[in-house]
């Protein structure tokens, strides 16, 4: 058994030390809103954030997050700053098929957490391993936009 | 090519239809059990109607009222990002006069006789589906009208629906629609003929902004179900190791050390096809586990040795020159216009070209699942379909078991591309759940599955060549494409293009142009040849649009101008007098070619986008137009070619004609992304053989556009045709003018000229090379 700290919970999972946090997430613990894209940390559909920080969750063993903060899009609406970023993934209208947005959020919300007002370059920077292929890049840099002008109004 | 088929009557058809077709002939007799009219039936109906199993408007299938006033509406189409579960809503809910905060939407299973046809592809879902839905809105509407007269024992004309009641209008009392659906539902549906559909200027919801979508919310909360999400007790997870070659069978293998692996249960051997195998599994060794890195990793200690099949030789590099060898050669002749050659004589100059585009993947961020369960006779999937009645009737015969006792679920859609329209992975979970009876099944295809045994988009040589008078206006069009076709999945023999292929750009040229001889050399398929977004639009845009850029450089034209002197006066054309006998399955008297709005989108494009305007360095426009799914499209692209090569795309303008506008935003999002997607083909795209094996495994091989290359600013301009023309197709229409639009921006940025795809490692270190000479 191996315990995880999943989404602010611990769960003992009968899994091996070499499964992929990813399969754990989906297929054992029951969170399926982390998605499988490539497996091979190219395409960051499985981005979660660990202790904070986003990982692609498809190449991270389980042995390597013991003791860590799992946190998954299930349960980001708990979270302040990713309550904003749906919130502005809904008015720009970000999702098409919606598959990758769930990486594409958890990678936005750990870059405003890190920084509030990203520029173009930086969102590029920080998206760049998220791929989307219906083409939602631009409105996920708007949103990401939004959300900054609207955590730089709550400073004011 | 079989002598025996009839070109037209299969492509008039649909997918599917077309399928009846080669039925027809032998090549496929399970076809003939699909239960739908012969396929010649149908040759006189068009659009929706002319689709296996037509259209559907009775509201008592497609919504219902709650008692607390919850109104449920059906979508029959599959879900995979164009919005059309929120786009049909609000089609019924403006008809039905319903509040669009108290409305849902479930998803149909699979069944044609219910629902009508469900195959979302050909960017028709909203084309077909307007007018079906907006008659079950209104139909129910008056359902609730009568039943609210019959209620205050009032002449129906004085009442009237507006906003989930129903008002008697001289003494004003209200009824609320949760109250009324009970009595509504008992009444007879109206007749067609009956049914008051509002005035435009009446709408409450079609062709307004900012819609709430359906699913938006699911989305970002990571709560949507797709295909592997459905999750059923005691279920299993499979992964299945599959031949890469095309036609390739298992010959032995080992399962020892898989069956070691921790998780793993069981391994069965899937039976291989014969060639051509349709929708069937490529067949191969899966393996059944507990979870699905199990299944992962007892896959990869199988040991199988393969019998690869007369594709082994598949090799990219050979098959370009053969394709490139026969588009320089006479091929069979699909329009003749004019007197080519005498054109030709008399031209004062003349130009020709070579293209070449490779396959691609489609490549969905979801990679194909599907989940199964097999139980007394009876198989229910869940799956993220493009196609759940032919998945029906697919796993009934693969099965041994009644049409009527398999149920396919379509879930939401992580991305399709034509790519889910095919349901082998599907089959694939049937076959494994009816061997593990009782017990759920998930089969998981990995991504590099994905890239491996896709159903790829066409590899395709194209050559043109044009006699061009004093002022370098050609006056003689010769023009060939040469790829293997679609239809080669349905039957043997298949070396030509289908009707529906070439109408994708090809016979449809619509210039002005004295003589024109177009061919289709013969081609040979080597591996599962598939629609994919926009189909053959992509290679004939990419070819024409080109060739025309090229063409007005050669007369030190403009573009713009030289391409608005092409399009000639503006006109109709009727699709037949081009030897289009397709049309995209509309009919050619409601859907001629206007001229006019090709000429439209081209201005407004160009206007938005400064044409002609003074750019810096390395800086370039291109533009490209293209009619595709019964719509013009436009695009014009600033370009910068760095000096290590590398692309920037600092604002795209792509104007749309898409005939009326449903829901406006669901359309620009369309658009936004086909531009990206236009951009992944050009740039980036390429799927390669060796030894019958596709070379790429992954994204770092097969490579997307990520977000540096989309453009830095995009902008739809949604142009509103005059006059009453019928609604065109939005899915698609935006892919095939990106590619050219590219080039020809590369072109003016460089003056180099790109004639193949992807133009990614042509572009590295020649930028900086070009400026040393």
């Amino acid at each position: 058994m191996i315990t995880l700290n999943l989404n602010g919970q611990d769960h003992s999972l009968d899994i091996t030390a070499d499964m992929p946090l990813l399969w754990a997430l989906r297929d054992v613990a029951g969170y399926r809103g982390t998605k499988f894209g490539c497996g091979m940390g190219l395409c960051g559909a499985c981005t979660v954030h660990i202790d904070g920080r986003p990982a692609r969750s498809c190449i991270t063993p389980v042995s390597a997050v013991v003791g860590q903060a799992v946190a998954t899009i299930d349960n980001l609406h708990h979270d302040p700053v990713g309550q904003r970023v749906q919130q502005a993934w809904l008015e720009t209208g970000v999702a098409q098929c919606g598959y990758c947005q769930a990486g594409q959020i958890m990678s936005a919300t750990a870059l405003l957490k890190s920084n509030p007002a990203p520029d173009d370059q930086q969102i590029e920077a920080a998206m760049v391993g998220n791929l989307c292929r219906c083409g939602t890049y631009n409105r996920i840099k708007s949103a990401i936009h939004l959300v900054a002008s609207k955590l730089q109004e709550t400073q004011a | 090519m079989s002598t025996s088929l009839n070109d037209f009557a299969l492509s008039n058809l649909s997918r599917r239809g077309f399928l009846k077709g080669v039925g027809a002939t032998g090549a496929l007799v399970l076809a003939a059990s699909w239960g739908w009219q012969g396929a010649f039936a149908d040759e006189q109906k068009f659009g929706g109607e002319g689709m296996p199993h037509g259209v559907v408007d009775d509201p008592k299938v497609y919504l219902s009222i709650q008692a607390d006033g919850s109104v449920t509406v059906v979508c029959n189409r599959s879900e995979m990002g164009q919005g059309i579960r929120t786009s049909l809503a609000m089609v019924v809910a403006d008809e039905l006069e319903a509040d669009w905060a108290q409305v849902k939407v479930t998803q149909a299973p699979g069944d044609e006789l219910r629902f009508g046809n469900q195959d979302t592809d050909g960017s028709r879902s909203m084309r077909h589906w307007f007018e079906p839905m907006r008659r079950c809105g209104a139909a129910a509407r008056s359902m609730l009208e009568q039943a609210a007269a019959t209620e205050w024992q009032v002449p129906v004309a004085e009442c009237r629906a507006q906003l989930h009641k129903v008002i008697h209008q001289p003494s004003g009392r209200e009824l609320g629609y949760g109250v009324l659906a009970v009595a509504a539902a008992a009444l007879p549906v109206p007749a067609r003929e009956s049914l008051r559909l509002k005035q435009p200027g009446e709408f409450r919801y079609i062709g307004k902004e900012a819609m709430r979508a359906i699913d938006g919310q699911d989305i970002v909360t990571g709560q949507a179900i797709y295909g592997a999400d459905v999750q059923l007790d005691g279920m299993l997870y499979a992964t299945i190791a599959r031949p890469r070659v095309y036609g390739g069978t298992v010959k032995s293998f080992d399962a020892s050390a898989t069956l070691k692996v921790a998780g793993v249960l069981k391994v069965l051997e899937i039976a291989s096809s014969p060639l051509p195998s349709e929708f069937q599994p490529l067949g191969g060794i899966a393996v059944i586990a507990r979870n699905t890195w199990a299944a992962i990793q007892g896959r990869e200690a199988l040991e199988i040795v393969w019998e690869e099949g007369a594709n082994a030789s598949y090799d990219s590099i050979d098959y370009r020159r053969t394709l490139e060898a026969a588009a320089r050669a006479p091929g069979k002749v699909v329009r003749s216009t004019g007197d080519l050659q005498q054109a030709m004589d008399a031209a004062s100059s003349s130009l020709e070209a070579g293209y070449y585009l490779p396959h691609l993947a489609q490549s969905p961020m979801e990679p194909m699942v599907a989940v199964a369960r097999c139980k007394d006779g009876h198989c229910e999937v869940w799956a993220p379909s493009q196609a759940p009645q032919v998945t029906r009737t697919r796993i009934a015969e693969r099965l041994g078991i009644d049409f009527e006792n398999v149920t396919v679920n379509v879930t939401l859609l992580g991305g399709g591309f034509g790519r889910k329209s095919k349901p082998d992975f599907i089959i694939e979970a049937a076959i494994l759940a009816k061997a593990m009876e009782g017990q759920p099944v998930q089969v998981q295809w990995t991504r590099e599955d994905d890239i491996h045994c896709s159903y790829f988009h066409t590899v395709s040589a194209e050559y043109l060549k044009a006699g061009l008078n004093a002022d370098g206006m050609p006056t003689a069009w010769l023009h060939r494409t040469v790829a293997p076709s679609i239809t080669s999945l349905f039957a043997p023999g298949m070396t030509h293009q289908g009707a529906f292929e070439l109408g994708m750009g090809f016979t449809n040229l619509p210039y002005a142009i004295g003589a024109v001889r177009l061919e289709n050399p013969e081609a040979v398929a080597h591996t599962r040849v598939g629609w994919y977004r926009s189909v053959s639009n992509i290679p004939h845009c990419f070819a024409v649009q080109s060739f025309i850029d090229e063409l007005a450089h050669a007369a030190g034209k403009d573009p713009l101008q030289y391409q608005l002197a092409l399009l000639g006066p503006d006109r109709q054309i009727d699709p037949r007098s081009l030897s289009d006998q397709w049309n995209y399955g509309e009919s050619p008297e409601r859907y001629p070619i206007d001229t006019a709005r090709l000429r439209g989108v081209m201005q407004t494009a160009a206007k938005a986008a400064g044409w002609g305007r003074e750019l810096p360095k390395g800086r370039g426009l291109g533009l490209a137009v293209h009619y595709s799914f019964v719509s013009y499209v436009a695009v014009v692209l600033e370009v910068e070619v760095k000096d290590n090569g590398s692309l920037i795309i600092h604002q795209a303008d792509v104007a749309v004609d898409c005939g009326p506008q449903i829901n406006p935003e669901r359309i620009r999002s369309q658009f936004e992304g086909a531009c990206v997607m236009g951009l992944s083909n050009a740039v980036l795209g390429e799927i390669s053989f060796k030894e019958g094996k596709v070379q790429q495994s992954n994204f770092h091989m097969y490579q997307i556009a990520a977000m540096p290359l989309a453009p830095k600013k995009v902008t739809v301009h949604l142009v509103t045709p005059a006059g009453d023309v019928p609604l065109g197709g939005v899915g698609e229409p935006g892919v095939p003018p990106i590619a050219p639009a590219l080039c020809n921006a590369i072109f003016a940025a460089t003056g180099q000229r790109l004639r193949s795809l992807p133009v990614a490692y042509q572009l590295q270190g020649w930028p900086a090379k070009q400026a040393q000479s």
